[in-house]
């Protein structure tokens, strides 16, 4: 356990060594302040569309950090071939892979909490209420799907090519699930055969990360989820991530590393 | 060296301070040109038109608090609740089905995902509804032509807000992006009317859209019979209330002209017709 917490040590230092972070929180600061300064019919009482942006930044934001930053982590220590040095320490490649993915979880983790202090805030001076319970429970879910994000994308980085096509996979891969994975079933009942049963089968087999998308609720001010829904959707991730993983290791332990 | 250095930004310094002073004036003639635009459509050009209505659309998502149907949901067409709402239809028990659009789960993925959607069909109220004026803003913004941004955003500030001054100021800068509108003409009207209990202007501007809808070729005064029938019925009660019993009438029998039920307003012909008092004779 020491050495998969060492290997996601590192991922964490680099995260913050880098710029990536902190370009998109200031870009989702500046551009969420943007939008509240605007005046609209002389009224300083209307937020939702303020909390609407920020919210859709954050989204943004911490995909692209979970993504990009994942996507070269095994490429890039075969490229400068550090992973040799760290394979002979001895750490095994299953380590490798669970310290990879610990590191980049945690680490975009840290950044879901910074956004969404920025967020409780932001909302917070405008209205003057304090729903935590509906605030934990978004960034929750939303650390949830970053969690399968990540696994996903460690996976597609032992199988392709560069880190930039991992990463543009992964984005389609994504995006395509949060708008149509809640809606594949619809879609393929009003298919002909066979196209029904591949969508259906489709349908049932890919993880239905719009399940973890509870802007809605933050925006609308409504109520929490209960909280033993959100334990099964985590359980339900738990087991997308423990998938992939498996996968990420399956592929890892035989992947030659020196071409 | 030092010398020819000095002049030389001496010379440039007066080149810049020239060109400043002619191109001041070229520049407020481009601004000038735009007059109708602005930032959003000299970015969009007819583009923007599309995305008016989308901020129309998510004007009518935020009403309803985020339930409402994708592109994927089985739902009836209809018209907007927004634009319902502003012509004072209150929902029923058939429009709350209708409205339905989730139906019973499909399956257990469907089931459980319902827990992290909106699945309670609600309208702001209670001055929540301050929410959709962004959307319309925006929407009018970019598309200055669609009457309705007009409409419904001027009758939530009059009605729900209680903002008479700016509805008004939003209804006469939706007429002079469309000078003569019926509808904004009508929707003035009954601000003047009902928030301003102003009966006299009240009455020119229905006047006015009335005059503008006689003005129309008959495919559109087809097309704008609602309007007219909403205008002339509007003047009766007007007239009526004003004490003009025999112009009550005449606007009452000009909107059965048009009417799909002119029964019901027959009845009121009657109830007007027993206040006049007999002529001596």
């Amino acid at each position: 356990m020491n050495k998969i917490i060492a290997v996601a040590g590192v991922v964490i230092k680099e995260l913050y060594r880098r710029k990536d972070f902190y370009v998109l929180f200031v870009l989702t600061a500046l551009l969420t302040c943007a939008a509240g300064a605007m005046n609209f019919f002389h009224d300083d009482k209307i937020v939702r569309y303020v909390k609407d942006i920020c919210l859709l930044l954050i989204w943004v934001s911490s995909l692209v950090v979970a993504i990009v930053t994942t996507a070269r982590q095994i490429p890039a220590e075969r490229e400068s071939r550090t992973i040799f040095p760290l394979l002979a320490k001895p750490v095994s490649r299953g380590q490798v892979v669970a310290g990879k993915f610990l590191g980049c979880w945690l680490a975009t983790g840290i950044a879901l909490i910074v956004f969404y202090l920025f967020f409780a805030i932001i909302a917070g001076s405008r209205e003057h209420i304090w729903p935590v319970g509906i605030y934990l429970q978004a960034a929750w879910m939303q650390w949830m799907l970053l969690g399968i994000v990540i696994a996903m994308v460690l996976l597609g980085s032992i199988y392709l090519a560069a880190p930039s096509s991992t990463s543009t996979i992964s984005f389609v891969a994504v995006g395509g699930i949060l708008l149509l994975g809640g809606h594949l079933k619809n879609i393929a009942l009003a298919q002909p055969e066979p196209m029904q049963g591949i969508l259906t089968f489709l349908y049932f087999s890919i993880p239905h990360l719009e399940w973890f998308y509870l802007s809605d609720f933050v925006v609308y001010n409504f109520a929490a989820v209960p909280w033993a829904k959100i334990i099964l959707a985590t359980l339900y991730a738990a087991v997308w991530i423990g998938i992939f993983l498996l996968l990420t290791w399956a592929g890892f332990r035989r992947k030659n590393l020196t071409t | 060296m030092k010398a020819a250095a000095s002049l030389l930004f001496a010379l440039l310094a007066l080149m810049a301070f020239s060109l400043a002073t002619q191109l001041d004036l070229a520049a407020t003639g481009w601004s000038r040109a735009d007059r109708s635009g602005n930032f959003l459509g000299l970015m969009f050009g007819d583009g923007r038109k599309l995305l008016g209505n989308q901020f129309f659309t998510m004007a009518d998502v935020y009403f309803h608090s985020g339930y409402y149907p994708t592109i994927f949901d089985q739902k009836s067409e209809g018209q907007k609740e927004i634009i319902a709402a502003s012509h004072g239809k209150k929902e029923d028990e058939e429009d709350e089905k209708n409205e339905d659009f989730f139906g019973k789960p499909k399956d257990w993925v469907d089931a459980f995902g319902r827990n992290f959607k909106i699945t309670q069909h609600t309208h702001l109220e209670q001055g929540r509804e301050r929410e959709i004026l962004p959307w319309l803003r925006l929407a009018a913004e970019l598309d200055p032509n669609k009457i309705e941004t007009y409409t419904v955003g001027a009758f939530f500030l009059r009605e729900h807000l209680h903002r008479t001054d700016q509805a008004e100021a939003f209804l006469r800068e939706g007429l002079r992006q469309n000078p003569g509108s019926c509808e904004l003409l009508f929707e003035l009207g009954r601000l003047y009317r009902a928030s301003k209990l102003d009966f006299d202007h009240a009455r020119n501007v229905w006047y006015l859209g009335v005059n503008r809808y006689l003005a129309l070729k008959p495919e559109e005064q087809k097309e704008n019979r609602l309007i007219f029938e909403e205008m002339a019925v509007n003047l009766a009660y007007l007239e009526d209330q004003t004490g003009r019993y025999e112009e009550a009438i005449n606007w009452f029998r000009a909107a059965q002209q048009v009417a799909v039920n002119p029964t019901a307003l027959q009845e009121q012909i009657d109830a007007i017709q027993k206040k006049i008092p007999a002529k001596q004779p």
